[in-house]
Order: structure tokens, then sequence, then C-alpha cells
């Protein structure tokens, strides 16, 4: 056996790999470093540049529908997310870490459902359904219903990881700790933590983007953010949406890089690093 | 079949629902000038409400007024029809008026609680879409012509559709032409080049125009309803087929006056009206009267349409209005240039037909 | 998919087997039961109203009429014209799956073995920070990257590459990749993170190979991460239209807007219905197949 040259080659191959890592990182940032950019131009233009400015954010700050719709918008991302999270998970698991239940087959193919079905279709049938029904329209009805398609989205992606996972892991797990519960906590739930993330990831930028299906089950006073900037164009597309979008990223980057670094590095005995 | 008799009574009732129109018609002709019972539910175009206004509104009569947007009709149709929300007031299109009139789906009007409808211009009453002028009030109106820049045409009174649809005049602007989006719009620009109405329902000359358009479709860079004004002033288009507002407000604030012009093909072209109607989702009918005659005012209509550059309906308004806007024939477009402008109707089982010919066309 | 198969039984007494297995059954069932429930309320039944109006006429103004009930919209779909966006549409989808995996992969290898767990988090949520912002607004400064005066434009001038790609089929591209990559690494990154590394450094020793021991171990260890990934790609990119439009120049319709349509421009629902229903029957039938196969060859 060569170590060194192992050594060298896997090296050279890691290298390969960050480079790649960056100049993917570089085409997921430039559209976003321009919109940032954009959004202190004082034109009113959305492609020519007209000399830095804070007129957009002054009037985004004082139009008081755009705020509101934002404000709809992050309770309905953070809600639905949550939500669809915890369900979509217990699908994954019921899948894939029990042989055979009452319905399993149905429920695995219903579970496609939501991702496969257009947008437009989706928003139709539910607007039809929460009327028969007799349940009104409102913010409420938004978080149903993008629930209805992240639990599906967070479900996919959580299986991923537990198709990988060795259930003897688990099992030892289950002789360790006499409670269930305990062993699903100590053991299963750290393990596929990556896989809830990831899916929670998902659903929250699907819920923070939906147009279609909101605009069909929104009710008086719950527009949201996507729905009032798709009518926003077609009045006149201007700099304003820059700068909603740059304050909604700035959001979002203090909220995760806070709760990252409260958060303690776990221990490095009980994880084997990857190599 | 128990299964497909339950799913289409489950259906049926989907479709059932809502308050009867005749009841609210009876709440509205009782209702008073500047009564209000209750608060406003609003649903609206996002943008298209000085909030100076909503404020003003909130403050005279002493109700909260909440607001909802649309971004397209069809959207705001689908909830009206469904019938799961309350919404007062909306503001659909010409056509839209049509079809919720059709549909029953629009509350009749009380005129005596309006006073401020004798403010309208008359050109602006009794227009196809509600013959009668019983179901709505025109909110804010305009044009769909071209939007140029001068290195391609001189003089906005050169304006042709054969600017688009002219394979010899257009060549030069192969690749620099932006149409609108929208299927009744870009035939509407067609049927005007070729002479006939943007309403026909003969299938010869919609076969005629989709012929034209699909050759034209090589010169054409893009269909988009939402940016156009965007895609000339940046440099991107040379013509751009659109509605005048967003023209307006383009050139207006990149203070390009000089390198842009927008206006109406000597053929003509369409003109539109977005309205105010109660639909039949309505609680606080008299409110939304109220509302109406409020909007109809002339110092708020002025005010309005200095906001956003539509052009006013009301006569008495546009005395009030900045001169300036007033003779800009992009926004107020003269009486002759009016006289060509045809406005678009609802056209039955046929609009079918124009929605397959605009998927031939985008093949 | 069904790893729990090969669980070796511990017990031999058939009695108690089955009691236990109709316990793990009970188990199953109730931990899927509330998702089970939700889409069953949200989404089941609900369906039904779109297969219903498949069968419904349509009034003169549009409105679905529950009456005269027949087959003509299923009679609609076999236009050729439908096929021609059907396949365009599908075409799409297969490249930009392709492009996102050819992409996607390497970079979520990348993500998932960085060495710290916090590194690794902070690495994963910057792939998706820019998807919150607003997604009109990405795909506007993606037509300005794209368009005359673009940076994208500039350089590929520069380089004399490429000129203006803005209203081209690479630009669609581009745009698609752009918007469905996060979608490719994620399952990606859930496979990847943390696998039993072990078995990649006994295959190193064994093959020592990185290649052949990446090709014989991560490979398929990663398989399930490129079904699922592949299957969030390519579903909701047959369906996109909105990218596709603004930086493709909306001339041809895809299946996404033909659909779209169908329930707000032409009013036609039950043509509309009909279309949404046989895509989600085919596209069911195809993903089912398409976990099957490759759960099998895993």
């Amino acid at each position: 056996m060569n170590v060194p040259t192992h050594a060298a080659a896997s090296r050279n191959a890691d290298r390969a790999l960050s480079v790649h890592g960056v100049v993917v990182f570089l085409f997921l940032y430039v559209p976003i470093l321009l919109l940032v950019v954009f959004s202190f131009s004082d034109a009113s233009n959305l492609s020519v540049w007209g000399g830095w400015s804070l007129r957009w954010y002054r009037k985004m700050f004082t139009n008081d529908p755009l705020l509101r719709s934002m404000r709809n918008s992050v309770v309905v991302a953070l809600v639905s997310t949550g939500i669809s999270t915890v369900l979509g998970t217990a699908a994954a698991l019921a899948l894939e870490r029990y042989r055979r239940w009452l319905g399993k087959r149905t429920f695995d193919a219903l579970l496609y459902l939501p991702v496969i079905i257009p947008d437009v279709t989706m928003g139709v049938m539910l607007l039809m359904w929460f009327t028969t029904i007799n349940w009104s329209l409102s913010l409420t009805t938004i978080i149903l219903s993008h629930i209805a398609f992240n639990i599906s989205f967070v479900a996919i992606v959580v299986r991923a990881r537990l198709a990988n996972l060795d259930p003897s892991l688990e099992e030892a797990a289950a002789d360790l700790y006499a409670d269930r519960w305990q062993a699903f906590r100590r053991v299963t739930l750290p393990l596929i933590m990556p896989g809830i993330v990831g899916g929670a990831l998902l659903a929250l930028t699907l819920s923070l983007d939906d147009v279609v299906i909101t605009s069909l089950v929104q009710g008086p006073g719950s527009t949201t953010l996507p729905v009032f900037v798709f009518g926003l164009i077609k009045r006149q597309v201007t700099p304003e949406i820059n700068a909603v979008s740059t304050v909604m990223l700035l959001a979002s980057m203090v909220l995760v890089f806070g709760s990252l670094a409260f958060q303690r590095e776990p221990r490095a005995g009980a994880n084997p690093e990857a190599p | 079949m128990g299964m497909l008799a339950l799913a289409v009574a489950l259906v049926a009732a989907a479709c059932s629902s809502g308050n009867s129109g005749s009841d609210l018609e009876s709440v509205a002709q009782g209702c008073q000038v500047d009564q209000v019972d209750g608060d406003l539910s609003l649903y609206n175009w996002s943008e298209y409400i000085d909030p100076d206004l909503v404020q003003e509104f909130r403050d005279t009569y002493g109700v909260d007024v909440v607001e909802t947007f649309y971004e397209s009709n069809e959207a705001m149709l689908a909830q009206i029809e469904a019938g799961g929300a309350t919404y007062d007031l909306v503001v659909p299109s010409d056509y839209m008026v049509d079809i919720m009139r059709q549909e029953g789906l629009l509350v009749k009007l009380n005129k005596d609680a309006i006073p401020n409808m004798a403010n309208l211009d008359p050109k602006f009453t009794g227009l196809p879409f509600d013959p009668d002028g019983e179901y709505s009030a025109p909110y804010q109106w305009g044009t769909t012509g071209i939007g140029f820049s001068y290195d391609v045409v001189d003089d906005a009174a050169d304006l042709t559709w054969g600017l688009i649809f002219d394979p010899e005049m257009s060549a030069p602007l192969t690749g620099r032409i932006s149409l609108l989006d929208d299927e009744r719009e870009v035939f509407a620009a067609a049927l005007k080049y070729l002479g006939y109405s943007v309403n026909t329902t003969d299938q010869a000359q919609l076969d005629e125009a989709t012929a034209l358009l699909k050759a034209a479709k090589d010169r054409v860079a893009t269909f988009t309803s939402d940016s156009f004004e965007d895609l000339l002033v940046s440099g991107e288009v040379d013509l751009a087929h659109g509605w005048n507002g967003d023209f307006f407000a383009a050139f207006d604030e990149a203070d390009a006056w000089e390198d842009y012009g927008y206006g109406i093909p000597k053929e003509g072209g369409v003109a539109w009206v977005d309205n105010m109607a109660i639909p039949t989702t309505a609680e606080a009918v008299c409110t939304a009267h109220t509302f109406i005659n409020f909007i109809l005012d002339a110092e708020n209509g002025a005010q309005l349409s200095e906001w956003n550059y539509y052009a006013s309906p009301n006569a008495k308004a546009n005395e009030l209005i900045d001169p300036e806007i007033l003779s800009d024939p992009a926004v107020y477009p003269t009486p002759e240039t009016f006289e060509k402008l045809e406005f678009l109707a609802d056209l039955g089982d046929f609009a079918t037909n124009y929605a397959d010919a605009f998927t031939e066309v985008k093949s | 998919m069904t790893t729990t198969d090969e669980r070796p039984t511990r017990v031999a007494d058939p009695e108690f087997e089955r009691k236990a297995e109709r316990a793990e059954a009970l188990r199953g069932f109730l931990q899927a039961l509330p998702s089970y429930a939700y889409l069953v309320f949200f989404f089941a039944i609900p369906l039904v109203i779109v297969f219903v109006f498949s069968f419904a006429s349509r009034s003169r103004t549009g409105r679905p009429v529950l009456s005269d009930w027949n087959l003509d919209s299923y009679a609609k779909l076999f236009q050729p014209i439908v096929a021609e966006i059907v396949a365009r549409s599908l075409w799409l989808a297969l490249l930009n799956t392709v492009l996102c995996l050819a992409i996607g992969y390497p970079f979520a290898y990348w993500l998932a073995t960085r060495r710290s767990a916090r590194y690794r988090a902070v690495l994963l949520v910057l792939v998706l920070i820019p998807f919150w912002s607003n997604f009109l607004v990405r795909t506007y400064a993606w037509r300005v990257l794209l368009g005359e005066n673009g940076f994208v434009t500039e350089i590929g001038r520069a380089l004399g590459l490429w000129d203006k790609l803005l209203f081209t089929q690479p630009a669609v591209f581009i745009g698609l990749l752009y918007g469905y990559l996060p979608f490719m690494v994620l399952p990606l990154y859930a496979a990847l993170e943390r696998m039993d590394w072990s078995l990649v450094e006994a295959a190193r020793d064994l093959y020592a190979s990185g290649w052949v021991a990446f090709r014989k171990v991560t490979l398929p260890l990663s398989k399930p991460g490129v079904i699922a990934g592949s299957i969030l790609v390519f579903i909701p990119s047959l369906g996109a239209y909105v990218t596709p439009d603004i930086l493709g120049g909306a001339k041809t319709t895809l299946l996404g807007n033909y659909i779209v349509r169908q329930f707000t421009a032409a009013r036609n629902w039950p043509f509309g219905a009909a279309l949404s229903f046989v895509v989600l029957v085919v596209m069911l039938i195809a993903t089912i197949i398409y976990f099957r196969t490759d759960a099998r060859t895993i």
C-alpha cells in the first residue's frame, strides 16, 4: 500500500472540490450582490444605476401594506415550516423504519402527489375545498395550504438521510435505553438531524416564495410578500423590491447565524468526524 | 358509482356558496350618502391607491380599511366565485366586469348613495362591458400602445403596427421588440394592423392574425407584461408594446423624455378601464358605496392620478390635475386618437379560440 | 428502500414474533397517522374536486358547469400541440436535472466532508440564504447580469466566448440551474453527511484508488440522495415557467404556463383539470417506478 501517493491524490481531489465549492458559491451570490447594490440605487429602474441613495428604504419603511405583507410572510413561513417539519419527519420515519402497516403503500404514493401537482391546480382545489367546508379564507388557510405541500418535501429529504443509516445503531440504542423515546432522542434524532435541517430549510424557502397557491387561498388582510410583489411588478418595477429583499436577507442571516453562535459544538468523541 | 355521486355533490356544494346578490341589492337600495355599516374590506391591485387616501377615508368615516391585494383579475375572480372570504369592494378590469356581471357576482349599485357619479366624464359611462352602468364605477383608465426609442422612430405620429408586423419595416428591429404576454392584447395589435375589430369572433380574421403573429415572432425578443418599460429604458429593446402609465412613470423617473416616447399607432389601439364594483361577498355594502363616492370626489380623483400617473375618468378631477400630466398625450390621448381606441369585451365561448391561437403562436 | 427487511430475527418463537410484528405495525401506523390524516383531508379529498371538474363543461363566461358531463377535455389532450409542449417541457426538466446533479453532487460532497460540524452548518445555510430574498427579484437580477451591459455578457465578450445570452436557451438553463440547485444539494447533503466513512476508508485501503473507492462505496451510499434530489429537481422544473419566460423570452409554451393559462386567461377549468390530472397520474407512476428500480440496484 502506497500511503504517500494515496494521501496526495486525495489532497488534490479535495483541492479541486474546494475550488468547485467556491465557484458554486460565487454563482449563488453574484445575483444577490447585484440585488443588494441596486437597492441603494437612486433610479426607479431595476437595470439602470442612478447613484447611491436610501430612498427605497425610506419608501419601504413608510409603506404599510408592504410591511404588513412582510409580516404575514414571516408568520406563514415559520409556522408552516415548524409544523410540516414535525409531520414530515414522522412520515419519513414511519415509511423507512416500519416494514409493514395498514395503508403504507397508499401513503407512500400520496406523499409524492403534492410535489407533482401543478401549483395552480392545488390552489384552485384548496380554495374550493375551504369554501365547501365553510372555512373563511385567512392567514390560517394559507398556512394550512403551505403545510400540505411542505410535508412532502420534508419527508423526501429526511428519507434520503434515513435510507443510509445503519439500523443496528438504533437497535443497540434500544437495548441501551429502556425507553423508546430516550433511544430516539439520544440516537436516532441526532443521526437524522442533517436530513431534518435540510428539509426544514427547503420548506422555509418554498413557503417564502409561493405566489400561486397563496394568491388563491388568501383572505382579507393576509396578502403575503411574494403575492404583493407579483402585483407590484404589474405596475412598475422599482428597487423598492430590492430593498425589501435585502432586509429579508439581512434578517434571516442575523437569525440563523445568531442561533448557530449559541449552539454548542458537539463533543469530538461522540461524533466520528468526516475524513 | 356512489363515490362519484358523493364527489359531484361535494363539488356542487363548493360551487354554490356565496351570498345571494338580491339580498345585498336590497341592502344597497337602503344605503344613504356617506353611510357606513362596518369596516371596509378592500380587494385591490398592489400599489393602486395612494395610502394617504386610505388613511383619509379611515379618519373621515371612523371605519378601518383592511387591504388585500391580488396580482391578476383571474385570481380575484376565483376567490369571489368561491365566496370564502368577505370582500366589500374589488377593482376589476373592463372585461372582468363583463364576466362578473354576467355570472351574477356583482351587486347592483345604488346611485343615490353615490352622488359623485355625476363627476364622471360621459365617455366612461355605459361602456360595452357594463352597458347600463349599473354594476361598476370607473376607477382609472389608460391605453395600450407602443413605447419606443427615438433612435428607431422619429415621431409618435409615425407609429404604426407595421413596425412589428410588416416584414420589411420591422426587419431592422429584429430582436429589439417586446410584446405583451397577454393573448387578447397581442391579438388586438395584430387585428388592428389588419383593420379588424379587437373583439372579432370571426375565425378567419383570427387565423389571419395568428399567421401574422407567427411570422413576426422571430423578430420579437420577448413577450412580457411586467417589465417592458424597464427593458426599453435599459436598452434591451427599442420598441415595446405596453400600457401607457408604466411607460410614463419609467420615462419620468429616468428623466428620459428626450430619448423615449409613447404613442398609439395610427391604426388604433386598446383602451382599458379598471372599475370599482361591489361583489356578492360583501358585508359592509353601504361603506363600499361611501368609498366609491369618496374616490369619485374631484379632489381625491386628482390626488390619485397625480400619485400613480394613470388617467382619471373623472371630468371634475381632471380640472384639478397637474396640467403637465393632463397635457401629455401619453397619459391623456387626444380626442382624435381616442376615437380609434377600442375596449376589450368578454367574448364568451370564443375566448378559448383566442387561447388556442395564442398557444399556436407560441409553439 | 426497505432496509428493515434484512433485520435479523432474534427470537424464533413464531407466536412472539407475530405479536412483535403487530406491535411494530401499529407503531408505524400511528407515526404516520398525523401526516396521513392531514394529507387526506387537505390534499386527497380536495383532489376529487379536480377530478370531477375534468368531466365538466365550460359556461359561456368560463365558469365550470357541473352538468353535461363529457370527455371533451380528455379528447383535447390528443392534439399534436399538447405532445409538443410536453416534449419541450420534459427535455427542459431532464437537462436541468442532469445539470443540477453534475454541479450539485461534487458541491454537496464538499459541504458534507468539511471537518467541523459548525462549519458545515454555516455552509449549508449559506447555500439557502440567497433563496430567502424574493424569487422575482433574483430572476430580474439575472436578467440584468445576462443583458446587454451585464456582467456575464461583458465577461463573455472579453473572453470572446459568448455574446448577450438574455432571451436564449442558455439563459433559461442558467436560471433554472440557479433556482433548483438547492433542491439537489439538500437531499444529497443529507445522505452524504457523516455517513459511515469508515467504509470509505476501508475501501480506500482495499482498492488503493480514491476513484474506485468512490465509485464502489461512496456513490452507492449516496444513491438515496441522488434519487431524492433528482425527483425534487425534475418534477418541479417540469412545471417551471416563470424563469424560462423572463430569461428566455416567453416565445414558447411550456407545460406550466399551459396549465396556468387554462385556469386563468382561457378560463377553461375542465381542460386545466384534465391536463393536471393526467400529469399527476403519469408522473406518480414514473416516480414510483424510478424509486423501485433504483432501490433494487442499490
